[in-house]
């Protein structure tokens, strides 16, 4: 991986661990809503965590393709990529 | 094989854990209904202080009456939707009165006011449309949004800077974007800041969409809701509003100026293919239409029993969702869903009745103990509302020190 998509996935990790109640080892493997356990209200303070930490736009239609952290993480990358 | 309803043994668990030591909330019944604000629970007499009848009218002599003439004259239903042989003079009639009241061009009416959100913005929105949502918006809102197919994005409650940022970094393409808003918002009894949301319209494109079910009726100095009240009507596009609060009937509507409103009639299914509301519905809540307007007392009265309820329970400490200003919806927010449970089962021992709601469904996962206002209600129900709010309290929640 990228230096900037370790950095990216560094930053998607901080802002998830405020939902991680259970302290789950959160790797690029971790599913975010199964392993994590998050309600769906919660998947979508989350995104807009992440809209607004990368000002970027994400869709919650988007969502249904985004499973683990690397998923997003690779999401986030395009974003900023498309947006450059 | 997967059952299908396996998904739901944690929901169920939590509803037997609940009702293994209370009354169960979600199936109560009332056996008998004897005013806008008594019935009969349990086989006890209790104040109704949760059933959003805002404008008391529910047994209105002349509303009853004009039902009943409607049973008499068109029958007990319609049998049929309102593209096919479901539209009477009646609907036709209500259409044209609730457009007049609301100052607006078109009116359309809908079997509920949850099919009225379905119909709106599925109506109004397809795949290649964005919508932008409250993250407090009511259920028929979040799947309006998903019948509709459209791509959609949340903002914070009631935040106009987020949704701003939404707006300014979101790329509508070639499809257009939609905005919803509520007027009152249902669970802690807020107020949309409509002002600072419309003015977010001189700088970035898109069309407005507002739900008054529980403003209607109730705010604005003629009751058209809370666009009436920030006088910003002109710069909303669609209203959408319920029968069944303030009219004390069911039913929903939606209008606009829109020249091109009308064609949602063959667009937006789930006015399409529904039976729509039977004609004694129509007739008492086109009765119900013509109180609320000559009868602005009712009004004032709803406030000022909102605000001694609202102050009544401040006073004893209460945490309230609401008390910059008075609401109709005064909720009492609960330190933890056992207490909510506990309290709302004793409220009702002590002859009071009012909505729990527990999360999921609840802003940032309150327990609340839900009560709404009425212009029924007298300031005697009220004090004995508040009354029983402290005996409950400090029957479940130790006074701290």
């Amino acid at each position: 991986m990228s230096a900037a998509n370790d950095d990216i996935q560094a930053r998607i990790i901080r802002l998830l661990q405020a939902y991680n109640k259970d302290d789950v080892p959160l790797t690029p493997d971790t599913r975010i809503s199964a392993d994590l356990n998050i309600d769906s209200a919660d998947v979508l303070n989350f995104v807009m965590e992440v809209e607004d930490e990368f000002d970027i736009d994400i869709a919650v239609n988007e969502l249904a393709d985004i499973h683990t952290i690397a998923d997003l993480t690779a999401l986030v990358a395009d974003r900023l990529d498309a947006g450059a | 094989m997967t059952d299908l309803l396996d998904k739901y043994r944690d929901l169920k668990a939590r509803h037997d854990a609940i009702t293994r030591h209370f009354a169960d909330p979600v199936g109560l019944v009332n056996d008998r209904i004897l005013s806008p604000t008594r019935g009969v629970i349990n086989g006890r007499e209790v104040i109704l202080a949760g059933t959003n009848n805002y404008m008391g009218v529910t047994f209105d002599r002349r509303c009853i009456e004009a039902g009943k003439k409607a049973l008499e004259e068109f029958g007990t239903g319609t049998t049929g939707s309102r593209i096919a042989n479901g539209t009477y003079g009646p609907h036709r009639q209500l259409e044209r009165e609730l457009a007049r009241f609301m100052g607006r061009r078109s009116c359309m009416i809908f079997s509920t006011g949850f099919q009225a959100n379905l119909g709106m913005i599925a109506g109004l929105c397809g795949p290649k449309d964005t919508i932008f949502i409250d993250m407090d918006s009511h259920a028929s809102i979040h799947d309006g949004v998903k019948l509709s197919g459209a791509r959609f994005k949340t903002f914070r409650h009631n935040d106009p800077d987020h949704l701003a940022r939404q707006l300014a970094r979101h790329d509508p393409g070639d499809g257009g974007r939609l905005v919803i808003l509520e007027g009152i918002y249902s669970m802690l009894g807020d107020f949309a800041p409509l002002e600072e949301f419309v003015a977010l319209k001189r700088e970035h494109d898109f069309q407005l969409l507002l739900d008054e079910a529980h403003s209607f009726g109730v705010l604005g100095e003629n009751g058209r809701g809370l666009a009436e009240l920030a006088g910003v009507e002109d710069e909303v596009d669609f209203i959408v509003g319920t029968f069944s609060k303030s009219l004390g009937g069911i039913g929903g509507y939606a209008v606009s100026d829109h020249p091109m409103f009308d064609v949602l009639r063959f667009a937006a299914r789930p006015y399409m293919f529904t039976a729509s509301p039977s004609p004694a519905s129509i007739a008492t809540t086109l009765c119900a239409l013509k109180i609320i307007e000559n009868e602005p007392e009712r009004r004032a009265r709803l406030m000022a029993n909102a605000e001694r309820l609202q102050k009544g329970l401040v006073k004893r400490g209460f945490r309230l969702g609401v008390t910059e200003y008075a609401s109709p919806v005064v909720a009492v927010i609960c330190p933890s869903e056992e207490v909510a449970v506990a309290m709302w089962n004793a409220l009702l021992e002590n002859g009071v009745y009012v909505n729990l709601a527990l999360p999921p469904g609840t802003p940032d996962k309150l327990s609340l103990l839900r009560c709404s206002v009425s212009a029924a209600h007298d300031e005697e129900e009220i004090d004995h509302v508040i009354a029983a709010f402290e005996r409950v309290r400090d029957q479940f929640i130790p006074a701290a020190d």
